[in-house]
């Protein structure tokens, strides 16, 4: 994202550096948000290669920090995250960097975004090659250079060793976001199977999921892992609401499935204006595990969040194939979805099938909305975004199978963060949404589909 | 509060420019959703493709304007060509992701930065509507008072008492251009829809394979709907773009779709006077309760804690939701609508 206004910016910045302090020796910044306002009140700390604190700056009213510095050499400079403005945070992961100052004046800048630049999982600042050229203009800070964006559209010489580690990240983070992306595909596609309704309000389960986190973790003050318990139940009980009050009455009533279909998105709106209106426009973050340390494996960077989160809903998402194949009621779920007409003279309650396929899929979407938020914090448009890659996944696998929705969303999931290894990152849902558009064309009925259901 | 000014607002705005906008994008939706069943989620980026088609032919390839409404419809009309093509064979519901999915990409493409240098990013164009206003015959400074008419330094007021309209110069102009449009287009339509080509366009939409078995290119005839629909969705975004003199792609939501949706439901879908009469209600009632909203918080009716003023536009939107979820349950076919003509299915 924004990486060719990144290097733009750095270029102009390098250059009037060069221009105002080639004599003084010290390190200097402009904080912007990704709207290019300027960032008041940000706090600066640089220290000397051996861990003693030399000044610690605050970023003026243009946004603009800057610390002397009285010799040369290898210096830490650490952006407190805690005091940018609610939600910013380092677009790169990287608040703290290293820089090598060598008889000028050096540029230090910081990526600011709401959100962690996808696909970047945060490196270790020793491994980072710091840029010791001496003319400033030409001095890539040392952000640029591990800023997977830039790394990525600029730098081709960095491929090779670099170029795989990222690629191997982007691999993981790939799959993560595919376990997410299942957790709400699962349930959309089983929703799908059994009454036949395209819900549109089902990415908005998702933010909901998020926002029940919200409150608990925030207003209610209780750590995150009780909030994606209460996140979880509040998701279960909104879709058995939504099926007892809503659909299974529509259904009861013959509404035709196109009607239901605009209603689902006007239900849509009904949500997210809600939470607009209690919540508010800007990305909202957890109080737990914002920034966290990495671990490195040398070829493989991950925070240890990404790889709780994953396993945990890859455990969710294999109980619930499981359920679907051996119990009771996964059987009667997948007779409903095949025939539910056959189902129902089979003594099955066809309506109380739906209700629980409901409720799981909304304790499914929360869950899903949790831990993205716990990664990149709550806003109120998170789910619509997310809709569009389900819906991809689900086509992709076949529409109404609950298996073919988590094949489709792994494969989603990791195609979206690879492709930002070729195409920039801001445009990796285009590729997605494109490959939904090939799929239609070529095997409508996706990978696991039949070809009867597409009539 | 002022009673007086909050109708005001509301009634100007109900046959103002915007509610022109989505009348347009709605007349547009009704031949493909109300008379052929085609479930176009996407005509936001119809909307997007004339107005950024416009845009982008006059400020970065400084063609003249009439040549860029033509890139316009001409982008409108390639756009609906690549969504119908793969999936108008298929079930109804696939139309609908697919042109969800669609407009989503052009939004996106549209305010990423890769191209910002020509579409301006996250933030637009502008500068591309001076031809049309200059060939405005309305004259900036013209001041005279006939009756209840007035017009002062080119602003027109028509003083009912009760309420006054009340419109600037540019306002004048579009509206101008764009009743006449809507007027065109409704007599298009309504000697379309009553032709042999509109009985099978609504033949498709009751029973596909009837019209099949009677030998009709079931596709051929959806791809004309989607294409003529989008056509008109495209000149919505020409008026769109041109009230507001820029475009911006986040306008173009999928929010911006289901106003459409809620516009031709309201008034009423396979009914040729629905979205008009939609489009004037649905911008009336948006801005009589923006507008009694923001006057009661100012007048401190309603508490600060209890409703802020940024908390207003969600609050509306969410009542309008809800109002339209409330219709379609209770009457989906809308004021205008028959029933019997909107028992719509895809199984």
């Amino acid at each position: 994202m924004l990486s060719t206004a990144l290097v733009g910016l750095i270029a102009v910045l390098g250059v009037s550096g060069s221009a105002q302090a080639q004599a003084d020796l010290g390190v200097h910044g402009t904080l912007e948000n990704q709207q290019d306002e300027p960032i008041a009140g940000a706090e600066i700390t640089v220290t000397d290669a051996s861990g003693s604190e030399i000044a610690t700056a605050t970023s003026g009213e243009d946004g603009t920090w800057q610390v002397p510095l009285e010799a040369e050499g290898t210096y830490t400079v650490t952006l407190d995250e805690s005091t940018l403005p609610d939600g910013l945070l380092v677009r790169n992961g990287r608040p703290q960097l290293e820089v090598e100052v060598v008889d000028s004046d050096r540029t230090v800048l910081f990526p600011l975004d709401t959100q962690l630049a996808p696909g970047v999982t945060p490196q270790d600042p020793a491994e980072d090659p710091t840029g010791t050229t001496e003319e400033p203009a030409e001095e890539a800070t040392p952000d640029t250079e591990a800023d997977a964006d830039a790394e990525a559209d600029a730098a081709p010489e960095l491929e090779g060793e670099g170029g795989a580690t990222r690629a191997v990240s982007l691999l993981f983070s790939g799959l993560h976001f595919g376990l997410m992306i299942a957790l709400a595909a699962v349930g959309l596609s089983m929703v799908f199977g059994t009454t036949g309704l395209t819900n549109f309000a089902h990415g908005d389960l998702v933010t909901f999921g998020g926002v029940m986190a919200l409150l608990v973790n925030v207003i209610i003050g209780l750590p995150v892992w009780a909030a994606v318990i209460g996140a979880v139940v509040a998701g279960a009980l909104f879709g058995w609401i939504q099926d007892w009050g809503l659909w299974g009455p529509l259904r009861r009533k013959g509404t035709g499935l196109i009607t239901m279909m605009i209603i689902s998105i006007g239900v849509a709106m009904l949500i997210r204006f809600a939470t607009l209106f209690f919540v508010g426009g800007e990305r909202r973050l957890y109080t737990q595990y914002v920034g966290q340390d990495p671990w490195d494996f040398g070829w493989l960077v991950i925070t240890p969040k990404e790889v709780y989160t994953g396993l945990f809903a890859l455990a969710v998402c294999i109980a619930v194939g499981l359920g679907l194949v051996y119990t009771r009621l996964g059987k009667a779920t997948r007779a409903v979805a095949d025939n539910p007409s056959l189902a129902e003279s089979t003594g099955i309650d066809v309506n109380q099938v739906i209700r629980l396929v409901w409720t799981i899929g909304g304790a499914l979407a929360a869950l899903s909305g949790v831990f993205l938020s716990i990664n990149d914090g709550v806003k109120f448009d998170m789910g619509q975004h997310l809709l569009l890659l389900v819906f991809a996944s689900v086509v992709l696998g076949g529409l109404g199978t609950a298996f073919g929705a988590f094949v489709g969303s792994i494969i989603i999931g990791v195609f979206v963060q690879m492709s930002t290894l070729v195409i920039s990152p801001e445009l990796k849902y285009v590729g997605a949404l494109a490959v939904l558009i090939v799929i239609m064309l070529t095997r409508p009925q996706g990978i696991l589909g039949r070809r009867e259901r597409i009539g | 509060m002022d009673w007086h000014f909050v109708f005001s607002q509301a009634l100007t705005q109900a046959i103002g420019p915007t509610m022109l906008v989505y009348a347009l994008g709605a007349i547009g939706l009704n031949l493909q959703f109300g008379y052929t069943g085609l479930l176009n989620f996407g005509q936001a980026a119809f909307a997007a493709a004339g107005a950024y088609g416009l845009a982008l032919g006059v400020v970065a390839f400084d063609l003249p304007f009439w040549l860029s409404i033509l890139i316009g419809l001409g982008a409108a009309m390639v756009l609906a060509l690549l969504l119908g093509i793969p999936t108008l064979r298929l079930r109804a519901d696939y139309l609908a992701i697919v042109t969800i999915a669609a407009a989503e990409i052009v939004r996106r493409l549209a305010r990423s930065t890769v191209w910002a240098e020509w579409t301006g990013g996250s933030d637009g164009m502008r500068g591309f509507s001076e031809t049309f206003f200059e060939l405005s015959p309305f004259p900036k400074d013209a001041t005279w008072s006939l009756g209840f008419v007035s017009m002062e330094n080119g602003r027109l007021t028509v003083d009912l008492w009760l309420v006054d309209f009340q419109y600037s110069n540019r306002d004048l102009w579009i509206m101008t251009v764009g009743w006449i449009l809507v007027a065109i287009f409704l007599v298009i339509l309504r000697l379309l829809v009553h032709s042999p080509w509109g009985r099978i366009l609504r033949g498709i939409r009751e029973d596909e394979e009837a019209l099949r078995s009677l030998g009709k290119n079931v596709f051929a005839y959806k791809m004309q709907a989607l294409v003529i629909g989008g056509l008109i969705g495209a000149v919505a975004g020409f008026v769109f773009a041109l009230s507001r003199a820029n475009v911006q792609p986040d306008t173009f939501t999928t929010d911006l779709t289901f106003y459409f949706y809620v516009v031709l439901i309201l008034g009423g879908a396979a009914r040729l006077f629905g979205p008009l009469l939609g489009a004037a209600i649905f911008w009336f009632l948006y801005n009589l309760l923006s507008q009694t909203l923001n006057q009661a918080v100012r007048a401190d009716l309603i508490p600060d804690a209890m409703l802020s003023t940024t908390q207003i536009g969600p609050l509306v939107f969410f009542l309008l939701g809800l109002g339209m979820v409330l219709l379609l349950i209770y009457r989906p076919q809308g004021i205008l609508g028959n029933k019997r003509e909107l028992m719509l299915d895809v199984r």
